[in-house]
């Protein structure tokens, strides 16, 4: 037992891993044995997250719970250091119980399915790693090494565009990552270790000269480095041209795992490491930062609204919706170098928000790609002009994507609303300006949300599709289920995720 | 008594190969049996010294001394530190998958498989020399074979104009190097070739700004430094499948590790000196050799041109003269030796079956050949410097060492990677995916058992090294607190 509880961290990292590996040794022809054993695997460290948040207690700031460290690489100051606080926990959360739900939709996968699935392991351990890494360059490991096994499952299970999307993928983020790298390595190079405890103590008060450069331009410099990571990862508007082609040709599991988890990197990045690590450049650029997190909100909903393929209408709305959650970030960056118990506490409740937010959208938007995945598997078009009156033929399907739009739209009552809500509430006496235009972009969530029930659901029925659709099946239902019980649970009584997202964001402030 | 492993190594393929030459031609079992046994042994003596040599004490270790011409101050002088124990098994690697590709080799047998062992000779010799004229003798031991099995088995095209190059370019370089080497030996005062002699002679500041460039340029022509590299993606393409593994992965070392051994070494105050120009040249190298590759039409030149990218990182490594920078350099000697194997072995699985080696004649090889395509994107990972991998625990100190010296080097260099990745990722989609053209579809099947077991050797060290350094890394650093020791402060 000692074993398992005192390596939590690390069975949950590398049980998807061992797995992959297992599964190379069962023969390629054995579909359905392989695709029983991913879903088995997959579902094992989502029940250590679970005894992970049963056995949770709240760090002091700067701390982490459930560490683990070993020597890795020590010639550079480098070691496997992991932990977690209340947004990591909730961040794995949601990775680990996304995972096995895009494994049970990509049972519909039929070629390569073995590669396939040991490429979706491998992946889930890269995101998971990221949540958990407690050193530089762990992370960074974690961060770019999930991108092959994706750059893969786009290419090689994507759509007609696969081999343009899934280049522009890798090439944006590694693009992206290059600056994170050479910041992190001169900062460790400045601090003598990667040690992201060690860093934390000593890199935000490092005074003088760098390189023969003031120490605010260098820092000045490597925060633009690592602001520019990881909103590409995010995306931010003008960073966000890799997603829309990356989310429409990736297959549906892929989909539902880039928009429900990948993005989330990016964003955990920010309050990971940004805001700690560059405070004092934080709150002066955050205003860029919460123009350019409006921009991505308001252009996200009017291209969304634009949209005639409806797994692109779905992929800009996630750019409009993570557009929040970096607002509120950016809210709370500016606000750490106020002393106004007023401002702070709007900050507490924005950061709230976005943590929240980034795993309401990792529900709403997997939820969203495995129906449109699902409507695309019948009828072999997603153009939303084909469709029309639907809901004549697919009660249950219909009712559901109701749903989960509705959650995606920010009806009360669903989950949606509760983050956005906070968000809104937080940002409302920072940055007045850019949250009201932010409603802006909120109307025209509205319009793009309804404008796709429209034209698929309702209308009269399309005759094409009389008799050629049927029902979603028990598999798919089994894979929707969960997501629309934790909207529901989340939109009514959010308080058994937020008390833990609380207690980690308060200690920040 | 202590075994003489590193003279084992040293001479044992040189008696196979003379065995193997009075063989008859017919005998072609025979001949490649007794050299895939031979690289076994010394594969496996490689790996004794690799895993026995003893990091706590560091220093020069499986040391032997025998007089040879006393009265010149000459030598029979063995040991290896650090780094020369890592290349001793790098080598050993390399040598053994070299034997292995070739194994169907149809073409003159007995005389392939004798040159071959004659080169593995060579670079065993000198990674395990400690007297200077010793190491000449083994670093001249290769231009014979070299030149030979490039023009008898190249690429037909361009094998005599590669071969040509290739040696001429060397004899060159060795020639440059000869000079310094000899400057040394009268300067120093001490009449000796013995490096470790050398070491403490106390050379002037101004004897080693004058004849420091001579030594280190002179053998970085074999390491492919720049403006001096236009020889090893020639060479490299015209050379047959072993030859071309032994050439960028071991040879190209050889140079590096014979520019470190007398000239960053001997003359360390000189590398100081010299440390801009030397870096501004690997940056050159780094940049220029991505950018080049990219343009290929040719899978072997894309793989060549990306080794003159990579060794740029050894170069600058070395020009820090950080711990950190030495230590990337060693690891990336060894990560670079291993991976440029791979992708030549690849790259020879593929032109044996489709007869050409134009990306865009090329197409959907992975239907064929699954094992041949992840030891390829394997490779490609490594050469991207993507985390997990070989290459990134080897980049990554090399690029901390540049951050400490010369920080606009390390920010111009990483441009590199992005370059890097986007061309292995086109050459990976090209070659390996998409639909195969009609006029290759002829000649494709699946590789052999023995060019798999490569693929799979090589591809597992390169992984094994990403995720567990410390395989590696102590036994560098053994190496590398002997250089700064040589160094001094730094």
């Amino acid at each position: 037992m000692n074993l398992l509880t005192d390596h939590l961290l690390s069975w949950i990292l590398f049980i998807p891993t061992i797995g992959a590996l297992l599964l190379l040794l069962v023969p390629g022809r054995k579909i359905k044995a392989i695709r029983t054993a991913a879903l088995v695997i997959s579902i094992l460290p989502f029940l250590l997250t679970l005894l992970l948040w049963g056995n949770y207690t709240q760090p002091p700031a700067g701390q982490f719970v459930f560490e683990e460290q070993a020597a890795w690489f020590p010639a550079i100051g480098s070691s496997y250091h992991l932990g977690i606080d209340g947004v990591s926990l909730v961040m794995l959360l949601l990775t680990t119980l996304l995972t096995p739900l895009a494994i049970l939709t990509s049972f519909n996968i039929k070629e390569k399915v073995k590669a396939f699935m040991i490429l979706f392991l491998i992946l889930e351990t890269g995101m998971l790693g990221v949540f958990m890494a407690l050193d530089l360059i762990l992370f960074f490991l974690f961060w770019e090494i999930g991108l092959v096994p994706m750059y893969f499952l786009i290419n090689q299970w994507g759509g007609e565009k696969r081999n343009y999307a899934s280049l522009k993928f890798i090439l944006f983020t590694m693009g992206g990552s290059l600056g994170l790298l050479l910041a992190t390595q001169m900062i460790g190079v400045m601090v003598g270790s990667f040690d992201f405890i060690k860093v934390l103590q000593t890199w935000p008060g490092l005074q003088g000269e760098m390189f023969g450069l003031p120490s605010h331009t260098v820092k000045s410099i490597a925060f633009w480095a690592f602001v520019i990571a990881f909103a590409i990862k995010v995306p931010v508007w003008p960073f966000h041209t890799w997603l829309p082609d990356a989310h429409t040709e990736a297959p549906t599991g892929g989909s539902m795992i880039l928009a429900g988890v990948l993005l989330k990197l990016g964003a955990y990045g920010f309050i990971r490491l940004v805001i700690p690590l560059f405070p004092a450049e934080a709150a002066q650029f955050s205003g860029w930062l919460a123009a350019l997190a409006t921009a991505a909100i308001v252009f996200g909903a009017l291209s969304a609204a634009a949209q005639k393929d409806f797994k692109r209408l779905v992929a800009y709305s996630s750019i409009n919706h993570m557009g929040f959650v970096v607002l509120g970030i950016a809210a709370a960056a500016w606000a750490g170098s106020q002393t106004d118990p007023a401002i702070r506490e709007s900050a507490v409740i924005a950061l709230n928000g976005s943590v929240l937010q980034m795993f309401n959208h990792g529900l709403s938007a997997a939820g969203m790609f495995f129906l449109v995945g699902v409507l695309y598997d019948r009828a072999h078009t997603r153009k939303l002009e084909d469709f029309g009156g639907l809901y004549a033929i697919l009660p249950v399907y219909g009712s559901i994507l109701i749903f989960t739009s509705m959650a995606s739209l920010g009806l009360p009552g669903l989950n949606g609303f509760v983050s956005e809500f906070m968000i809104v509430r937080g940002v409302w006496p920072i940055y007045t300006l850019f949250i009201a235009l932010g409603m802006i972009g909120l109307l025209f969530t509205g319009v793009y949300v309804l404008k796709a029930l429209k034209l698929t659901l309702h209308g009269p029925l399309n005759e094409h599709w009389s008799g050629k659709l049927s029902e979603i099946n028990l598999r798919e239902i089994l894979v929707i289920a969960p997501l629309m019980i934790l909207m529901l649970s989340i939109g009514l009584w959010p308080s058994w995720i937020l008390n833990l997202i609380n207690s980690t964001v308060m200690t920040w402030f | 008594m202590q075994i003489p492993y590193l003279s084992f190594l040293a001479f044992l393929p040189l008696a196979a190969a003379i065995v193997i030459l009075f063989l008859p031609a017919g005998k072609r079992n025979l001949i490649r049996g007794i050299a895939l046994a031979t690289s076994i042994v010394t594969l496996i003596l490689s790996v004794i010294v690799f895993f026995s040599y003893d990091t706590q004490n560091a220093g020069y270790q499986f040391q032997i001394q025998l007089d040879w011409l006393p009265a010149l101050g000459i030598s029979f002088h063995m040991g290896v530190d650090g780094i020369g124990a890592a290349m001793e098994l790098m080598a050993g690697l390399v040598v053994l998958s070299g034997v292995m590709v070739s194994w169907r080799i149809e073409d003159r047998p007995r005389e392939f498989f004798a040159f071959l062992l004659f080169l593995a000779s060579s670079v065993f010799g000198v990674f395990a020399s400690l007297d200077l004229f010793q190491l000449f003798v083994f670093f001249e031991l290769a231009v014979f074979p070299k030149y030979l099995m490039i023009v008898m088995w190249g690429y037909p095209k361009t094998k005599e104009y590669g071969g040509m190059k290739l040696t001429l370019y060397l004899f060159f370089g060795s020639m440059v190097a000869l000079v310094g080497v000899l400057a040394m030996y009268f300067g120093s005062g001490l009449h000796t070739f013995d490096l470790v002699a050398l070491e403490n002679a106390g050379l002037s500041v101004e004897f080693q700004r004058l004849w420091f460039p001579f030594v280190f340029i002179g053998f970085g022509v074999l390491g492919g430094i720049f403006p001096f590299h236009s020889w090893a993606p020639d060479g490299h393409v015209a050379a047959p499948t072993a030859v071309s593994m032994l050439l960028a992965g071991v040879e190209m070392k050889v140079g590096v590790f014979a520019a470190l051994r007398a000239g960053l070494m001997l003359m360390p105050q000189g590398m100081r000196i010299w440390a801009p120009l030397i870096i501004v040249l690997a940056t050159i190298n780094v940049v220029y050799g991505a950018f080049i590759a990219m343009i290929q039409k040719d899978f072997k030149y894309v793989i060549g041109f990306s080794s003159v990218s990579h060794m740029g990182l050894v170069f600058i490594g070395f020009a820090t003269l950080t711990p950190q920078g030495l230590t990337g350099a060693g690891l990336q000697m060894f990560s670079h030796g291993i991976m440029t194997a791979l992708f030549f072995a690849i790259v020879g699985m593929v032109y044996d079956r489709a007869h050409t080696r134009n990306i865009s004649e090329l197409g959907g090889l992975y239907q064929f050949m699954p094992i041949a395509m992840i030891g390829f994107i394997v490779g490609g990972l490594v050469s991207m410097g993507m985390p997990g991998f070989s290459g990134f625990i080897a980049e990554l100190p090399i690029y901390m060492g540049a951050w400490k010296t010369y920080p606009l080097v390390a920010i111009l260099s990483a441009i590199s990677i992005v370059v890097t990745a986007a061309y292995i990722l086109l050459v990976v989609r090209k070659v390996f995916f998409g639909e195969t053209p009609e006029p290759i579809k002829a000649g494709l099947t699946d590789i052999t058992l023995m060019d798999k077991s490569v693929v799979i050797m090589l591809s597992l060290i390169m992984i094994l090294i990403g995720l567990f350094p410390s395989i590696l890394v102590p036994v560098i650093e053994a190496g590398v607190k002997h250089i700064l020791v040589l160094v001094g402060g730094a």
